[in-house]
């Protein structure tokens, strides 16, 4: 399609020195209609077999059923708007179709726009254009790695699960627990401990169970002073390697659990709250006299494990990011060129009548963009409208359903594994008719520039 | 356009210079954090493919930041002997070139038919086959492997080729005819004074003259085809897999296999990278003058 040809960025060619060129004196006199369509035919034969006949042999074949023998009228049709599967891919596809080329373009606008005000914006878009000549099937391999669910190993999940602990610290403990036999009952996962504590005398705190991974660099914990008029106490491992130990005292070489909150609370209100130092120790104010001491479950909460990406609910805005990954630089270089064409002097006219950059952006460079980014917008839509690979690579076997498309539908209607072809070519000649606009705009727009 | 722009800079107050500088910084920063995020991906599938598939299980990629004794060559000597996927690398460049070549001589003929020759419906025919432009390939699938099976080349090379070349079509004479219909015709007419025939005319003229559309519309296939998956993954012999289809059946074991498909994907990735390097202006020619497929 020609894209560009309507966007202004010229097509490559020689400079235009045939102005007088009239349709009469253009064709050569005396060619032989032999000659014409001998150059013809290599083209027009493979064209005719392997595009114009199979589109008359879809039609014809959606009408019949799975066997190809009993004429099922439009019930092919009918399937796919009912049956369940073809319809998550009818949902998908309209998802895809809005959301991926209109992003795409967005980006591509900024990137292009942005570009001209740096130095170095030919290496810029390089970087971003260049996904463009990789495959899908690659690029698929990219953001499997990308969207690995363990956040040790894809890096979505590494900078998602960094974002959240920062904003939301992890848990000090995850998994740490009181004995069976501690001074400490559990609810909610939670810890409280069964007597109420009083100012002036320390408090036992012992857990187990701590990974050692989190017992890095862990020092040995004290029993708390009795401080007149403060509730202490020291949180720690009751747990001394190579066995031995008293349970529930702090034993020679047993750590402190540094970090972990420690909450006052009377008639389930909390009245106090401290967190214990690196010692294990901690110190609350005499309002804590006469309640229950609890470390909140905030404490030992299992880490967060970031998003699943993959999972049935996200599968698609995932691979929706690996295709704009991909092809936000066609947007970017259509646009840029485009840009180059919009006349600098509108800028700056715009500029002295003191509009604002935004401004300039909003109401000179876009506007006067508008065919470009019309046809980089139907362009990517047509695009869409086929995905396949990066589904097919990307969906994970479990969420493949949820990820279902039309021409990943078709694919496995046709040739996977619940083959109807009736339905195959059902689909086939649906998506043919999605694009017959764009096929009429495309001949309107020749014929009206072969009339110039 | 710098002399007006430094007229109104002038002109500006010092806040509003301050903030047009604070402004540029942060444009620089936003498109070095943009340009970072999108080379993210493909570094860490590089990164991964230099690294041991338990290292790869235990931690992430950018662990080689801290740990540079991770970076092995191993995948890439396991895949050099993986005779499937080695294989695959000539057999997808079997297909590829055959089909790039295809295109070009098929679509410069048609090209040069609908520019320069008289024949009845001329501007008929060429309608009809631009407006098979945006055909989806999807229309084709089962009717063309009926018909390949038939012809006896139903999962066989020259039935990709073939179709890859005939869906490249209506692009490639799209271009070439719009580029040779350029070409000055006291040049043509000038070599027809001096005798040659059109098959003459056509090899000695208008295909050298062609040579930067010809050049764009290649590299613009040779990617499309090399790139390709779907169409391979029906109409390629299956024992004979190219490249695209071989990573794919591994795709399925994504964990096990990952030694063998992040250095695969990357060394499948070399090819296309270095034509787009190597030719990024014809490319980008060839996007921008259509490619929607």
């Amino acid at each position: 399609m020609s894209t560009a040809t309507a966007g202004g960025a010229a097509a490559p060619g020689p400079p235009r020195p045939t102005a007088n060129r009239t349709k009469k004196a253009r064709s050569m006199q005396g060619t032989r209609l032999w000659v014409a369509a001998l150059f013809l035919l290599p083209a027009l034969a493979l064209l005719g077999a392997l595009v114009v006949y199979p589109i008359g042999y879809s039609v014809w074949r959606s009408l019949f059923d799975a066997s190809g023998n009993g004429f099922v009228g439009v019930d092919n049709y009918h399937e796919v708007f009912t049956d369940d599967r073809i319809r998550t891919a009818l949902k998908n596809n309209v998802i895809w179709v809005v959301v991926a080329p209109s992003v795409a373009t967005a980006l591509g606008l900024v990137f292009a726009v942005l570009t001209e005000r740096v130095r170095w914006g030919t290496a810029f878009k390089l970087v971003v254009f260049m996904p463009m000549a990789i495959s899908m099937l690659a690029s698929g391999i990219i953001f499997r790695l990308v969207y690995e669910q363990n956040p040790d190993r894809g890096v979505a999940n590494a900078v998602w699960v960094g974002i959240h602990d920062t904003f939301s610290p992890p848990a000090p403990f995850p998994g740490a627990h009181p004995r069976g036999d501690a001074p400490l009952t559990e609810s909610h996962g939670a810890f409280t401990t069964r007597a109420v504590v009083k100012a002036g005398s320390a408090t036992a705190l012992p857990l187990v169970g701590a990974k050692p991974a989190d017992m890095k660099g862990a020092k040995d914990a004290i029993p708390a002073r009795d401080v007149a008029g403060k509730v202490t106490g020291t949180v720690w491992r009751d747990f001394t390697r190579g066995g031995g130990g008293t349970p529930g005292k702090i034993d020679q070489g047993e750590e402190a659990l540094e970090g972990v909150t420690v909450e006052a609370v009377k008639d389930g209100r909390t009245v106090a709250s401290a967190t214990s130092a690196a010692d294990g120790t901690f110190t609350l104010p005499g309002t804590a006299d006469g309640a229950q001491l609890r470390l909140p479950a905030s404490n030992f909460a299992a880490p967060y494990n970031g998003v699943d990406w993959l999972g049935p609910s996200l599968v698609t805005p995932a691979i929706i990011g690996a295709y704009i990954w991909m092809w936000a630089g066609f947007a970017m270089v259509l646009i840029a060129a485009g840009l180059a064409s919009v006349p600098r002097e509108l800028l700056e006219a715009a500029r002295v009548d003191g509009a604002n950059e935004w401004q300039v952006f909003r109401r000179v460079t876009v506007p006067l963009l508008a065919p470009v980014l019309a046809v980089v917008l139907i362009t990517l839509m047509i695009n869409v409208l086929k995905i396949f690979d990066l589904v097919y690579i990307i969906a994970p076997g479990a969420s493949l359903d949820k990820a279902n498309v039309l021409a990943l539908q078709l694919y496995q209607s046709s040739f996977g594994t619940d083959v109807n072809q009736g339905v195959g070519s059902a689909i086939a000649v649906f998506l043919l008719v999605l694009v017959l606009p764009v096929m009429y705009v495309n001949l309107r727009r020749i014929r009206r520039e072969r009339r110039r | 356009m710098t002399t007006l722009d430094t007229a109104v800079r002038a002109r500006q107050s010092l806040p509003a210079r301050i903030a047009a500088r604070l402004g540029g910084g942060a444009v620089r920063f936003f498109l070095v954090a943009v340009g970072l995020f999108w080379l993210t991906p493909t570094v860490g599938l590089l990164l991964s493919s230099l690294r041991d598939k338990r290292d790869i299980a235990a931690s992430g990629w950018w662990q080689v930041f801290s740990h540079p004794a991770q970076l092995t060559t191993d995948s890439y000597s396991k895949l050099f002997h993986n005779d499937t996927v080695m294989q695959s690398l000539g057999t997808t460049a079997l297909i590829t070139v055959p089909a790039t070549v295809l295109v070009i001589l098929v679509g410069a003929l048609a090209g040069y038919a609908f520019a320069w020759l008289d024949f009845p419906g001329r501007d008929w025919w060429f309608m009809a086959v631009v407006g098979l432009l945006v055909v989806p390939v999807q229309v084709a699938l089962i009717p063309v492997a009926k018909l390949f099976n038939t012809l006896g080349i139903f999962e066989s090379t020259p039935g990709v080729v073939l179709f890859h070349t005939a869906f490249g079509l209506p692009f490639a004479v799209f271009l070439l005819r719009n580029f040779f219909a350029e070409i000055p015709r006291e040049l043509l007419e000038a070599a027809r004074l001096d005798g040659a025939g059109e098959l003459r005319l056509f090899l000695r003229v208008v295909l050298p003259l062609g040579g930067p559309a010809i050049a764009s519309l290649g590299i613009f296939q040779f990617l499309w085809v090399w790139n390709d998956m779907l169409i391979a993954l029906i109409f390629a012999d299956s024992g004979h897999p190219p490249v695209t289809v071989a990573l794919q059946q591994q795709v399925r074991q994504f964990g096990d296999n990952i030694d063998i498909l992040a250095s695969g994907a990357f060394l499948s990735m070399a090819v296309p990278l270095a034509v787009f390097f190597a030719f990024q202006r014809q490319f980008v020619s060839g996007v921008m003058a259509g490619a929607v497929k």
